[in-house]
């Protein structure tokens, strides 16, 4: 983007060739520039390293078959390979079982109450539960997260309250975002969790930024990154990779590919081998995974971490799923995609029935305890619906804090303002709904 | 926002001096249009140097990356110095993990500076030239300017600030000329500061580095190498959101900022040599939040304001400043207030002697307001 003008133009220093030069590169390229031995046989280009060829011959995105899915188990919920099972502790396993279930209640619950008007705005994360759970379970719970907004499952792993969810919905007073923002922009310190915006991959340089902070800091943590496939195509997205690489930071991109964005289908998205291919490309440790196999994201995004953290490097990690709800409350799938397709990945590859499968295989779950845990979850979401729902909206004075550090005077004057035009018009502002905090 | 520095008051700090020569020849394509009228400061602030603008930015980062392990500083080119040399030395100082080059991406550049200061490090990032600052503009806008606010005062970007060479330098055409300050002064959030000289560049960028909320520095390039004043050599901070009345006077007020302060006061001595007409001119330093107080004194007291500035007229940040002021000084108008700016195109290359705001325009505006 930047255009450049001869720096003469500004009468500027100008810099000398071996200035230009800098590090690895710099010492390979000088190596090689005055070694006899190697001489003209290779390449001396600074931009690449590479070799001769004397045919004309394009690199054609097909040579491959596309880089394989890795699971651990099958369908069935059986372990195909004992050497890649993770052996979790049985209470492990649960919680992971647990948290998913109760995310999956949660949309439900919210779900319905936007349909009927209760909430404004919702996006539910049917099918992509395991992708959550699987990698926030492989982490340090320090390490930081930028999401997208379909990950809520990490914090419902890192336990953020369904209290806490549900207010952030309703934005009542108990919001710790104090109701600026949609439903679904969730964020927690506590959690280690950013707080979620809406423009798609922004979150991505950032992630990185915070993550060479991280280095810089010795602290030990790496910094996760989730967004999907669609965002991977904004221009952010390639800041990211390729900052993350020349930059050494340690961190994890998490892209979960579940097939569309919004409308749009994967065939419109991109026309190469996915969002993994792209990885080594920027040269990045890359994987793509199964991501309705909560074991394989597990087990991936347990060495992810380790590659990040210990070599401060970045890692991508590409979660194959699948959409399994609509879009959001304001999109209706079935207007682009069909019933039948939905139902195949519900019926046969969802993340939930696939871990459950292994628990009971393993005796670690029965018909009775999942009939008992459905009623409980079920019960909790409701209370905490109910309380959530009862809460006022924040003191409107929110509207105007927080926008600087401190309020600064044309912003008072301007709260002032309002606040003497709602005690004249009290009766056209709803403010029998707001704390009197002002 | 802590001042290091124990300053009495800003008067007392900045002394404001005279031209020492009014240049009257017509502009060729590579003289300046401005006569540059340099601060200087007390002898009680201690030690000073003569500096122009790059070298106090230089010493203010040298400041910021000395009293802050945090610190770093990133963004194309600077690893070197800079291409406008601001960060000459500091790599070799601090180390490559404090001053370091980025890919060429703006809002990659923005994004991770957010990242750093979400990080709990102190960021300061470089946009080559303000022109090149759009790719980032998303970055900047919808993410930097609200993420305190968005998140509840969970998280914010505060320790950010984006330093970009911005304004006319002679003959930088369409991508080396602009002031893009009144496309950032309409996002809630942010605080915008441009220097007119090397002595408030210092301390209003240490100052910006420590504010803790996200700020843009827009740095007048043509000052770099041509403003020169004796800079104090210490460690201080300068005010944001607090403009300074450089000559003070009582018939018209003359509002700027960066370069066009000078413009602006050259255009006084004309005023008052030719026409007999006190003016009081005003850097407003900081475009956001700024500094109504001081201006709406001034127009109370003289009746009459000039806002000057070299970007586009329409929806320039001077519209804001005139309507605030129609506003609060209704009663003190004399004569309409006069924007005296760039016209509404982009910024030509050989045409800038008939593009820019130069004293002659403004001259002709103090008489237009005498004589309504």
């Amino acid at each position: 983007m930047a255009g450049r003008l001869s720096w003469s133009a500004f009468n500027v220093a100008r810099r000398s060739f071996g200035q230009q030069l800098r590090g690895s590169q710099a010492q390979l390229i000088n190596s090689r520039t005055f070694s006899s031995a190697l001489g003209e046989e290779q390449p001396n280009f600074p931009g690449s390293r590479s070799k001769w060829t004397e045919k004309l011959e394009f690199v054609q995105p097909d040579l491959y078959d596309g880089i394989p899915v890795y699971r651990v188990m099958n369908r069935k919920g059986e372990i195909i390979d004992p050497a890649y099972d993770p052996k979790l502790e049985k209470d492990t396993l649960v919680k992971m079982y647990k948290r998913m279930t109760m995310l999956n209640t949660m949309d439900r619950i919210m779900y319905e109450s936007q349909r009927q008007g209760r909430i404004s705005f919702y996006m539910t994360n049917y099918g992509e539960e395991g992708t959550h759970i699987g990698s926030a379970a492989a982490l340090d719970d320090n390490d930081l997260v930028y999401g997208q907004y379909r990950e809520a499952g990490v914090l419902m792993w890192r336990g953020f309250s369904l209290d806490r969810f549900m207010n952030q919905c309703y934005g009542n007073e108990g919001d710790m975002g104090k109701g600026r923002q949609m439903p679904v922009h969730y964020g927690s310190t506590e959690h280690k969790f950013v707080t979620i915006s809406s423009p798609l991959a922004t979150q991505m340089p950032q992630a990185v930024g915070t993550a060479y902070a991280f280095k810089r800091a010795q602290n030990g943590l790496c910094v996760v990154c989730y967004f999907g496939e669609g965002t991977s195509s904004e221009g952010d997205a390639h800041a990211a990779f390729n900052f993350s690489a020349t930059l050494d930071c340690p961190i994890i991109f998490f892209c979960r590919n579940n097939g569309y964005a919004i409308s749009t289908p994967t065939s419109e998205q991109y026309r190469g081998d996915g969002v993994a291919a792209r990885g080594p490309a920027y040269g990045m440790a890359t994987i793509r995974v199964d991501g309705n196999d909560v074991f394989a994201v597990y087990n991936a995004t347990k060495a992810a971490r380790h590659l990040a953290v210990t070599e401060n490097r970045p890692v991508l990690i590409e979660a194959m799923t699948y959409r399994i709800g609509h879009h959001s409350t304001s999109d209706d799938s079935s207007a682009y995609r069909s019933v039948d397709e939905v139902r195949h990945w519900d019926s046969t590859q969802h993340p939930i029935a696939r871990l459950r499968a292994y628990l009971v295989q393993q005796g670690f779950w029965d018909e009775a305890q999942e009939k008992q845990w459905k009623d409980d979850c079920k019960r909790q979401v409701m209370q905490s619906f109910a309380r959530a729902e009862r809460r006022q909206k924040p003191g409107w004075k929110a509207l105007f804090t927080d926008v600087y550090d401190d309020m600064p005077d044309h912003l008072q004057e301007q709260f002032e303002y309002m606040k003497s035009h709602v005690d004249e018009y009290e009766d056209h502002y709803p403010t029998k709904h707001f704390a009197k905090d002002n | 926002m802590k001042s290091l520095l124990k300053l009495h008051s800003l008067k007392g700090f900045l002394r404001p001096s005279l031209p020492s020569a009014i240049a009257s020849g017509v502009p060729g394509r590579q003289s300046s249009h401005f006569t540059y009228v340099p601060d200087t400061v007390a002898e009680a602030e201690g030690e000073t140097v003569r500096q122009n603008l790059f070298q106090s930015i230089n010493a203010a980062l040298d400041h910021a990356l000395s009293t802050d392990d945090t610190a770093v500083i990133f963004g194309e080119d600077v690893g070197f110095g800079g291409v406008f040399r601001c960060t000459v030395g500091l790599q070799d100082k601090y180390g490559k993990d404090r001053v370091f080059n980025t890919p060429l991406c703006e809002q990659g550049i923005a994004g991770f500076a957010i990242g750093v200061a979400v990080g709990g490090a102190t960021s300061i990032a470089e946009m080559q030239f303000a022109d090149y600052i759009f790719p980032a503009f998303d970055q900047i806008v919808n993410e930097a300017a609200k993420y305190r606010y968005r998140s509840g005062n969970l998280f914010n970007c505060g320790k950010l600030t984006i330093r970009a060479p911005c304004g006319a330098v002679g003959h930088g055409a369409l991508y080396h000329s602009q002031s893009p300050e009144a496309y950032f002064a309409h996002t809630p959030g942010l605080k915008i500061v441009v220097p007119r000289g090397p002595i408030k560049a210092k301390g209003l960028l240490l100052s910006c580095i420590r504010d803790d909320n996200p700020c843009i520095f827009l740095e007048p390039k043509v000052l770099y190498r041509s403003a020169v004043e004796m800079v104090p050599t210490k460690e201080y901070t300068l005010p944001l959101s607090s403009a300074d009345v450089l000559d003070e006077g009582d018939d018209v007020t003359l509002l700027g900022w960066g370069t066009q302060v000078h413009v602006l006061r050259e255009v006084a001595q004309i005023a008052r040599q030719q026409l007999n007409v006190s003016c009081e001119v005003i850097d407003l330093v900081t475009i956001l939040p700024w500094d109504r107080q001081t201006v709406f004194n001034s127009v109370k007291k003289t009746g009459r304001l000039i806002i000057a500035h070299e970007a586009p007229v329409t929806n320039g940040f001077g519209a804001e400043i005139a309507a605030a002021v129609q506003n609060e000084c209704f009663l003190h108008l004399e004569a309409p207030i006069e924007r005296v700016c760039g016209f509404d195109t982009p910024f030509p290359h050989v045409f800038e002697p008939f593009y820019l705001p130069d004293k002659w325009r403004c001259f002709s505006a103090i008489k237009k307001l005498l004589n309504y």
